[in-house]
């Protein structure tokens, strides 16, 4: 049986009536890029805060690498191998770009360094500190940030917060990157760049990427397979061309 | 140069504590200083431990008296208790000791119960909860036969020529533990939840934890003070530690800037100078405009602190400039694109002509006019 990095079992969830989530099933493979997309109010971002541990799904289960997730809080779910950005970027933002990185980076266990160490400043304190920050200037690197590291955050550019939250989230060595609407508010320059940019981090960080937009042009340049939602549960999936022209997705977008 | 920047606030406490000490012990320090100093570092002591929970943790506590009240009681009961028994003298440094740890884990034991369920909590919810705490405290030790109620509890008093200078080696020790954890991994993680809670939890932080570690060390501290007032005074009463004590360590703390630490330990002590010597100053008919004073002194620090207006002559006639002076730096800080670099100099505006031609430049299509026609259209 082929393993796949995150396989969701008949995942819902209800509040009170309304269920905004009921069986959805998604199963992704290892280095794909996966799209998760639908109308406004399809219960895209509830997925999300469900496979995050924000929101505790009511039915169903959920699967990293094999391994049962539901019910763990939301750090240990990152822990175990979950990262996300969020909608509306939520960076810290009295944080200097590097220390925003390097609060990713903390929960790695070579980065291990517990509170009487640092307080005492024992000599683990000063390598690990030491280490953190030339990692996350590697990162930064990456991201074409390094000019920047010692900015606030807030003092950034869009689209440079952006790429920050994403350098940000895949500092905690996630297996599985959730990005919801990566593009959204970007102009078609910064769009194209970032495309790129996720591509970069499936090759060079071997990583699975699930995503959320409503850019659909993004989506079919970028994705490898989606799934289309509307009113919580799936409509169809497959590749891009399939789902994009399957009447049902027409119908949900545009009506009859 | 750094090195020195970098502990000039230990320097400083340090030097005034050799000082100081010295005139106290050659006899020219009279004891009513020795006592204001006394005051001032418990005040610094508690204002900067109460700055970590507020201004860096973002969480508004208003029951910090109570921590205090707790390691005051416990802490001055116990080594009372010792000498009493013993019959060893008032300033024996060994009790002084023990009565200081047990002050501050008895505190920092509160601060964590109260955490557990309190943390949940946030904001003005909190805020509340940690009031009523500290009601409940002083509420308890009033009425305590053990702890002699009302009435107050005698505690064993230190020799008044050395305790200042104990105090400012606590202040030293209160600095350099919070100091080395917020400039470390925790720290970070520290601000981060003050920052963005959601975004910290998703980033693998376990916030209840930080929480609860910095509400208990905060305690902690606030029962080292707790411990140094009550070896200041001969009798410890509760009232003493009621809310208007919570809230008026809260004002230092918003006083010298919410996440400054250097803030909070120049508005303790001039918060401290000003309680004590105004009613020396102020007597008989004028001793009505004593609190008067007190609450215009602060209105203008704070109107100084914020005002648009006097933005540009705080930039100029500041704490940093003025150590700059001292200690020239000797690379142009704007030029240096270092760790230590200013990132202010750094454009954070850029008009809206630069950007839409880096646009143009980068897309490099040839012509430029066409092509932004071109994919306007498209869109």
């Amino acid at each position: 049986m082929e393993e796949f990095v995150l396989e969701t079992n008949n995942l819902g969830i209800s509040f009170g009536g309304l269920k905004a989530a009921q069986n959805v099933n998604l199963k992704i493979k290892k280095n794909e890029i996966y799209g998760l997309i639908g109308p406004n109010g399809a219960g895209k971002t509830t997925i999300f805060n469900l496979l995050t541990g924000v929101y505790q799904p009511t039915e169903g289960t959920f699967c990293l690498c094999g391994e049962e997730l539901k019910g763990l809080p939301q750090d240990k779910i990152n822990h175990k191998g979950i990262a996300r950005t969020f909608q509306n970027i939520r960076l810290f933002n009295n944080m200097s770009v590097v220390r925003n990185v390097m609060v990713g980076l903390a929960n790695q266990p070579e980065y291990r360094c517990n509170l009487f160490e640092s307080i005492f400043r024992l000599p683990r304190h000063f390598k690990v500190e030491k280490e953190m920050r030339a990692r996350a200037k590697e990162l930064l690197d990456i991201f074409g940030l390094l000019e920047d590291r010692n900015a606030l955050a807030c003092n950034l550019p869009y689209g440079k917060q952006r790429k920050l939250e994403i350098a940000r989230a895949l500092a905690t060595n996630p297996k599985l990157l959730l990005l919801d609407e990566p593009a959204a508010g970007m102009n078609p320059h910064e769009t194209e760049d970032l495309m790129n940019t996720i591509r970069l981090i499936r090759d060079k960080f071997d990583m699975t990427v699930l995503l959320i937009e409503h850019d659909l042009k993004f989506v079919s340049g970028l994705c490898d397979r989606i799934t289309v939602l509307n009113f919580g549960t799936v409509l169809t999936e497959g590749t891009a061309q399939e789902a994009l022209n399957h009447p049902d997705v027409i119908k949900a977008y545009i009506g009859n | 140069m750094n090195f020195v920047k970098k502990y000039l606030t230990y320097a400083i406490i340090g030097a005034l504590a050799i000082l100081f000490g010295a005139l106290s012990i050659a006899g020219v320090l009279t004891p009513s200083y020795q006592y204001l100093f006394e005051k001032i570092s418990i005040s610094v002591i508690l204002a900067v431990s109460l700055g970590l929970v507020v201004g860096f943790l973002g969480e508004l506590s208003l029951g910090h008296a109570a921590f205090m009240c707790v390691g005051a009681y416990l802490g001055g009961k116990i080594s009372q208790l010792i000498v009493e028994g013993l019959g060893l003298g008032d300033s024996n440094f060994l009790v002084f000791i023990l009565a200081l740890v047990i002050g501050a884990v008895s505190a920092g034991v509160c601060g964590f119960v109260i955490g557990l369920p309190a943390l949940r909590l946030k904001g003005d919810y909190l805020a509340i909860v940690t009031l009523a705490f500290g009601e409940i405290v002083r509420v308890i030790f009033t009425n305590a036969k053990v702890f002699g109620g009302a009435q107050g509890m005698p505690t064993p008093r230190f020799d008044r020529k050395y305790l200042f200078v104990i105090g400012f080696l606590l202040v030293l020790a209160t600095i350099a533990v919070i100091q080395n954890l917020l400039k470390s991994k925790h720290g970070r993680a520290i601000t981060a939840i003050r920052d963005n809670e959601i975004a910290a939890k998703a980033t693998g932080i376990n916030v209840t934890k930080y929480k609860l570690v910095v509400f208990a060390l905060s305690s902690a501290f606030a029962g080292v003070a707790g411990v140094l007032y009550s070896y200041s005074n001969f009798n410890i009463q509760p009232a003493k530690f009621g809310y208007n004590y919570s809230i008026e360590i809260l004002v230092m703390v918003v006083l010298g800037g919410m996440g400054k630490i250097n803030g909070s330990i120049i508005a303790a002590t001039l918060i401290t100078f000003l309680n004590t010597k105004l009613p020396l100053v102020l007597t008989g008919e004028l001793a009505v405009l004593q609190n008067l004073f007190y609450a215009l002194i602060l209105i203008l620090l704070v109107i100084y602190n914020n005002a648009p207006a006097l933005k540009g002559f705080r930039e100029k006639y500041n704490f940093k400039n003025l150590i700059n002076l001292i200690f020239k730096p000797k690379h142009d800080p704007a030029k240096v694109r270092d760790d230590a670099a200013r990132w202010d100099v750094v454009p954070t505006k850029i008009s809206m002509d630069e950007v839409i031609s880096t646009d143009v430049i980068i897309d490099n299509y040839g012509d430029n006019s066409a092509d932004i026609g071109e994919r306007g259209g498209n869109k």
